[in-house]
């Protein structure tokens, strides 16, 4: 039996494009005259219209949250661990809408995508996109979709920041906003990570000042590089020690330097598991997603700071909001840690918003979010059945 | 309804704004959010607590009251609840102190080691009182700062903290005028309704 057919799998799911003729006009002044949105839903949108759910991706996530494509596929949505029948976000309960983000390699219109001005991929010509400007689109896809209220917001890291931009921006379309492993905005160690993955990406001889597809190739090595740093920083030591560590001696193991071969090679090979990991994650990464999105991506992450408009006072941001908050952090988060998430929770208690928060205790770093971490998914779905409730209360 | 509750919830007024300091299940919370409209916020630090509240519809902050509360502003609640914590809490004093900087009113409730069940314990045993109401043993109970009703009314006199009011219950949360006319020897918890002197 195929995964896809297990009771807590959404199944086999087909992707919809969503064209928009009307122009978006971006942060940066830019224009797009028109864009295309790859969505993906799972479950029924009630005759209330009111049980709709948005998924807001991370840094490399997509349209594809939860289920499979064809019975061929092996590896679920990224999400699948927290969207299905009976998990904590409840697709019997719940109609579940993720899209791929504007600048994204998966479909929706980015770099990848025919400038229609020009003929040619935009490739580095196309716009910088903001969580901002992701948001004005998410937006006009509620609208298409006729929701005139999210029952809830969600999304981890990079995610949980388009989370903060819709309770800031607009309040009366969302009634919870569950904000999982993200902070208010980047530090510097943050933007350094960063930089390190875009000069990485830029270097790389097959970059060609973005152009590579013109030239038939990408910058395979850059992109390679990026996400091995990136992938270090999603893990925690504790993390990277059990992955890697099976040695388990009186000393609490062998701090995760398993031998790839058993022996050291003396040379500039790779010698411990860690280091073909990091190869094969960087290498079907760099298979897989576009070097100009990534480029993208990680200046929206760098840009996030939703206090600018409000003078540098993020309590006051989230004065208008109108939502109810639940945040969550995980204890290893090296990334964004809970110290980020508590500075959230203080600017929302000074706001006098609704909130909760929770920090899990979890080895897994910044990726635990995306792990079946028992205490996190009981709250989760205790959060998002409360909001399942409360739903039905309005109704009768 | 708990009865130690139900008294409580008598001090707090409709549609106020409460922060409850180590929460529980969010009982109380729900309870005065469902009956008097009140807004509220629990901190709790019991992983299955948590899930209570969130559960309840209760806002639910993870936070160790040992660590402070310096994420909360001056005067950012009405009433700044402790009940039956004090006596758990490492540095009780300065806790007191933020409770009455956040809020303009405070709740606190603890058990009173000066009843005369634990004295006579001390006094026939010769040995730290473990009961039903206190089960705990000297080496292995959250409770490191017991005092007595005597010891609070010196400590509110010290910090010019203006006692409201003040009732002590019997483990059944039942009181009589016995325990009115002494306190500190037949009450077994006390619960306190404090005010900052301006």
């Amino acid at each position: 039996m195929h995964n896809s057919a297990k009771p807590d799998s959404v199944g086999l799911v087909t992707p919809t494009s969503y064209h928009f003729d009307e122009a978006l006009t971006l942060r940066s002044g830019k224009v797009l005259s028109g864009f295309d949105l790859m969505v993906e839903t799972y479950g029924e949108l009630n005759a209330e219209r009111s049980n709709a759910v948005l998924i807001c991706h991370a840094l490399s996530g997509d349209h594809h949250a939860a289920g499979y494509h064809s019975e061929e596929d092996d590896k679920p949505g990224w999400w699948d661990s927290c969207i299905g029948p009976g998990k904590a976000i409840d697709t019997n309960k719940f109609f579940v809408v993720c899209l791929n983000n504007l600048g994204g390699c998966s479909g929706s219109t980015g770099p990848v995508s025919i400038n229609p001005e020009t003929g040619k991929h935009y490739g580095p010509d196309f716009p910088v996109v903001t969580v901002r400007d992701w948001v004005k689109s998410q937006v006009m896809l509620a609208d298409r979709l006729g929701i005139d209220k999210w029952a809830a917001v969600v999304g981890g890291s990079l995610g949980g920041m388009q989370v903060l931009r819709w309770a800031i921006s607009y309040p009366e379309r969302l009634g919870h906003a569950v904000c999982i492993a993200a902070a208010p905005k980047l530090s510097a160690q943050n933007i350094a990570f960063n930089e390190v993955a875009r000069h990485s990406i830029i270097s790389d001889p097959n970059f060609h000042n973005g152009h590579y597809l013109e030239h038939g190739t990408y910058p395979k090595q850059g992109l390679m590089l990026a996400r091995m740093v990136g992938h270090i920083t999603y893990l925690s030591d504790s993390a990277m020690r059990a992955k890697f560590g099976t040695d388990v001696s009186d000393f609490g193991g062998n701090f995760g330097r398993d031998l790839r071969s058993g022996k050291l090679s003396f040379g500039f090979n790779v010698d411990f598991q860690v280091e073909s990991y990091l190869r094969y994650q960087g290498e079907r990464f760099s298979e897989n997603f576009d070097a100009n999105t990534y480029l993208l991506m990680t200046k929206a992450l760098d840009y996030f700071d939703p206090s600018v408009d409000f003078d540098g006072d993020l309590s006051k941001a989230f004065e208008n909001s109108n939502c109810k908050f639940m945040l969550m952090s995980f204890s290893t988060d090296w990334r964004f840690p809970p110290e980020r998430s508590r500075e959230l929770v203080e600017h929302l208690l000074d706001a006098k918003r609704h909130v909760s928060y929770l920090e899990i205790e979890a080895d897994q770093g910044h990726d635990a979010f995306l792990l079946p971490v028992p205490r996190y998914i009981r709250a989760f779905s205790k959060y998002m059945n409360r909001i399942h409730r409360e739903l039905n209360n309005h109704a009768s | 309804m708990r009865p130690d509750l139900a008294i409580i919830a008598k001090l707090i007024a409709p549609k106020s704004n409460v922060l409850d300091l180590g929460c529980g299940d969010g009982a109380l919370l729900d309870y005065l959010q469902k009956e008097k409209a009140v807004t509220g916020i629990g901190l709790e630090i019991d992983a299955d607590n948590i899930e209570s509240c969130i559960d309840k519809g209760v806002n639910v902050i993870e936070q160790n009251l040992d660590q402070g509360l310096a994420n909360f502003k001056d005067d950012s609640f009405d009433t700044v609840l402790l009940a039956q914590t004090i006596q758990a809490l490492s540095k009780p004093e300065q806790l007191l102190d933020d409770m009455l900087r956040i809020g303009r009113r405070g709740i606190v409730t603890f058990p009173n080691f000066g009843n005369w069940k634990a004295r006579s314990y001390l006094a026939t045993r010769g040995r730290m009182p473990v009961s039903k109401f206190m089960p705990y043993e000297w080496y292995d109970t959250p409770n490191i700062h017991f005092c007595t009703v005597k010891d609070f009314d010196a400590l509110c006199r010290e910090k010019n903290i203006q006692v409201l009011g003040r009732t002590v219950v019997d483990s059944e949360h039942q009181g009589n005028w016995a325990m009115r006319t002494w306190p500190n020897l037949l009450g077994e918890i006390a619960i306190y309704h404090l005010s900052r002197t301006d």
